[in-house]
């Protein structure tokens, strides 16, 4: 019997997901090993749970996805959150630092017609999770990485170390060192293949942050570079927001 | 008091299309009392969070509106500040981004080809059903939507929220030999592509023709992309500065997405490949209006559902072109021109895959956002989908009820929804009372 795998959405830009559909080399493998039993945006047929693989994508923000997870955790004996909104909180965590009564009317003229959360959170803070997967997007050898520890009953080998690391292997001059340009590559977690110093730019930090990272001696560095606090502050407050630790040193910085 | 019928058409969740939603019908008599998209995608607040973040983080934000066509928001962005700033890009930037828009035209409109729609017109649930029954179309498939990911990748960084794109240009501007080794894999693309147009081009469309205000930019020198005005066979032809005297947003009870309509009469209408293709057929280049005109595709089409062939045509247009692009390709010396940072608005419009993407903000004198507005392409064609199955559902009243609701879910895919970005449908009620 095959393993049902089932994709779930929740807050996000769909992305993630459709990562899962741009493994265009490897669909078709991928569907002769597991059973694609719930993945509404590839197919309208839907079969009951419970599922041997659930990837969920995306933040909790509306009561009714609150309710929702509780319902897909009970159905799925291994859930993995995929990409930096579901582990993270993703951009629209954004409003964790507003008050989203001021972010409804900036949108709608009838702000008593939405149905929202005041903050957004990850999925683990409403469910357990039983493997988290990073980025915005994730990377696909990853996610295929994760599916194929799943199908041979071993834990995904997924790197937590640093972006810089990654840097490193692929022989790029360090952005920082070499040209002054701001970088979080220090702080954020491997796995994009350290894709913007290859593009002569700064890291972002897509993928949040790597495991016990040192974010206030970037700040410092960053500092020294003639960054302003409001600019360190926002450096750290974008797709991961929510993480611990960008949040604390986004705060740290707000005036 | 007459007897009246009734029935009811449930779909829980309409699947194959990018996100969530719901439809609702009510019928009487075959009268329809009501009908309503209900698009319940989580509202994200992308205009109110730009609010005070640098226009230099605007694309890479923006981006992450839509996971299937994040080129089509940095494109409208990046253009709309360099309007604010009045900074002008030459020739060579304005074709490296048409290369990379041409990449993100042929992996979405495969993706909504092959996985979304084609299985509409056999019955099938889904690509892996399709596969059984047309495996060489499959694999064939996946290759050409590969071959457009692949160009995203080199020009962009990755094919999803690609990280090259800035204002005033690029972060690197690729090498003529990275581009040079996409040829072979796009040149199989383009051959690809022609036979996906001829195997839609056969489909059994349903009838239905509906006289249209196609809505799409135009520019003489190109079929658009990044530049032209906008345009419509109902008299339209304004800059992206009067978008909002001619068009606005408004929002209805049922639905998180504004619905956007023309102002003066309150009309919807419809953006995407169809319009593009009846407002544009000859900035196509000749050999392609041949080939169109052979398969019998001419504009005006007025059919909703013969807009895959539209998208399909469109596919075998940007296979070409990036290899026309590819071939005059001139790396600019500079990969962007810095902006002079000053107070100003800038709005713009491009043409996603799926129909014009409006851009609007304000800045000040720090390069900080006070304002924007975003209007995509979902959000304006919501009204013209409801408007389309008003006109469908009396044509259907003798099919059962399974048929009925197939052939509606079919009509919504016409125009490849993307609701992550006008927001997420859709469940299918069809009451009858």
């Amino acid at each position: 019997m095959k393993k049902k795998l089932a994709v779930w959405k929740f807050s996000s830009c769909d992305g993630c997901q459709l990562s899962l559909l741009d493994c265009e080399d490897e669909l078709l493998t991928l569907a002769d090993q597991l059973e694609i039993a719930y993945f509404l945006e590839a197919s309208s047929r839907i079969q009951p749970g419970p599922y041997d693989l659930s990837l969920v994508e995306g933040s909790v923000s509306t009561p009714h996805e609150r309710r929702a997870i509780q319902e897909i955790r009970s159905q799925s004996k291994f859930l993995v959150t995929i990409g930096a909104c579901a582990t993270s909180g993703g951009i629209q965590a954004l409003r964790n630092f507003a008050d989203v009564r001021d972010f409804l009317s900036v949108v709608y003229a009838r702000p008593d017609y939405i149905e929202t959360l005041d903050k957004v959170s990850p999925i683990s803070q409403h469910v357990k999770v039983d493997f988290e997967l990073r980025g915005c997007p994730i990377n696909k050898r990853q996610l295929l990485e994760v599916a194929n520890a799943f199908l041979n009953k071993r834990r995904p080998n997924i790197p937590n170390h640093s972006l810089c690391m990654e840097c490193k292997r692929r022989g790029l001059v360090c952005v920082t060192v070499a040209h002054g340009t701001p970088c979080l590559g220090p702080v954020t977690q491997a796995g994009c293949g350290a894709l913007c110093p290859a593009y002569n730019r700064g890291c972002y930090g897509c993928f949040g942050p790597m495991e016990t990272p040192n974010t206030a001696a970037l700040a410092q560095r960053l500092k020294d570079h003639g960054m302003s606090s409001q600019e360190i502050s926002r450096v750290f407050r974008t797709f991961n927001a929510e993480a611990p630790a960008f949040k604390e040193e986004s705060l740290r910085h707000e005036e | 008091m007459k007897n009246s019928s009734k029935r009811v058409i449930e779909v829980k969740a309409l699947a194959r299309v990018e996100g969530e939603g719901a439809l609702h019908v009510t019928l009487k008599d075959d009268e329809i009392v009501a009908l309503r998209f209900q698009i319940f995608e989580p509202p994200r607040f992308f205009e109110a969070f730009l609010q005070g973040r640098s226009y230099n983080e605007v694309p890479d934000i923006t981006a992450r509106i839509c996971g299937i066509c994040p080129v089509a928001y940095q494109m409208s962005s990046v253009h709309a500040l360099e309007q604010a700033f009045g900074l002008k890009l030459g020739e060579n930037y304005a074709q490296l981004r048409r290369l990379l828009y041409c990449g993100e035209w042929i992996e979405s409109h495969a993706l909504h080809i092959l996985m979304l729609h084609a299985p509409d017109f056999f019955g099938l649930s889904s690509v892996l059903e399709l596969n059984q029954r047309f495996p060489q179309v499959v694999e064939q498939g996946l290759r050409l939507k590969k071959a457009g990911n692949a160009l995203v990748t080199v020009v962009g960084g990755r094919e999803v929220h690609p990280i090259n794109v800035r204002v005033g240009g690029f972060y690197r501007a690729p090498e003529r030999k990275e581009l040079r080794e996409l040829i072979p894999s796009l040149k199989e693309a383009r051959n690809i592509a022609r036979e996906v147009l001829d195997w839609v081009a056969d489909f059994p469309f349903p009838e239905l023709e509906i006289d249209y205000e196609f809505v799409s930019l135009k520019d003489p020198r190109e079929y658009p992309m990044n530049r032209g005005r906008l345009v419509s066979n109902k008299g339209i032809d304004i800059c992206a500065d009067e978008f909002t005297t001619v068009f606005e947003e408004r929002q209805v009870e049922h639905s998180n997405a504004l619905h956007c309509l023309r102002r003066d009469t309150g009309g919807s209408y419809q953006v995407g490949p169809l319009a593009r293709f009846n407002l544009c057929f000859e900035q196509l280049p000749a050999s392609l209006q041949k080939i169109a005109a052979e398969r019998g595709f001419t504009p005006p089409c007025n059919n909703p559902f013969k807009s895959i062939i539209a998208r399909a045509l469109e596919t075998l247009y940007a296979c070409q072109e990036a290899l026309r692009i590819i071939d005059s390709y001139q790396r600019p010396d500079r990969p962007h021109l810095e902006p002079d940072i000053k107070v100003g608005s800038g709005s713009w419009f491009t043409e996603a895959p799926r129909g014009i993407l409006f851009h609007s903000y304000d800045v000040d004198e720090n390069g900080l956002i006070k304002r924007a507005e975003i209007v995509p392409p979902t959000s304006q064609n919501q009204a013209r989908m409801e408007d389309d199955l008003r006109r469908l559902i009396p044509t259907l009243l003798h099919l059962p009820t399974e048929e009925m609701r197939a052939q509606c879910e079919q009509a919504i895919r016409n125009y490849d929804p993307c609701i992550s970005c006008a927001t997420h449908f859709l469940r299918l009620d069809i009451e009858r009372l």
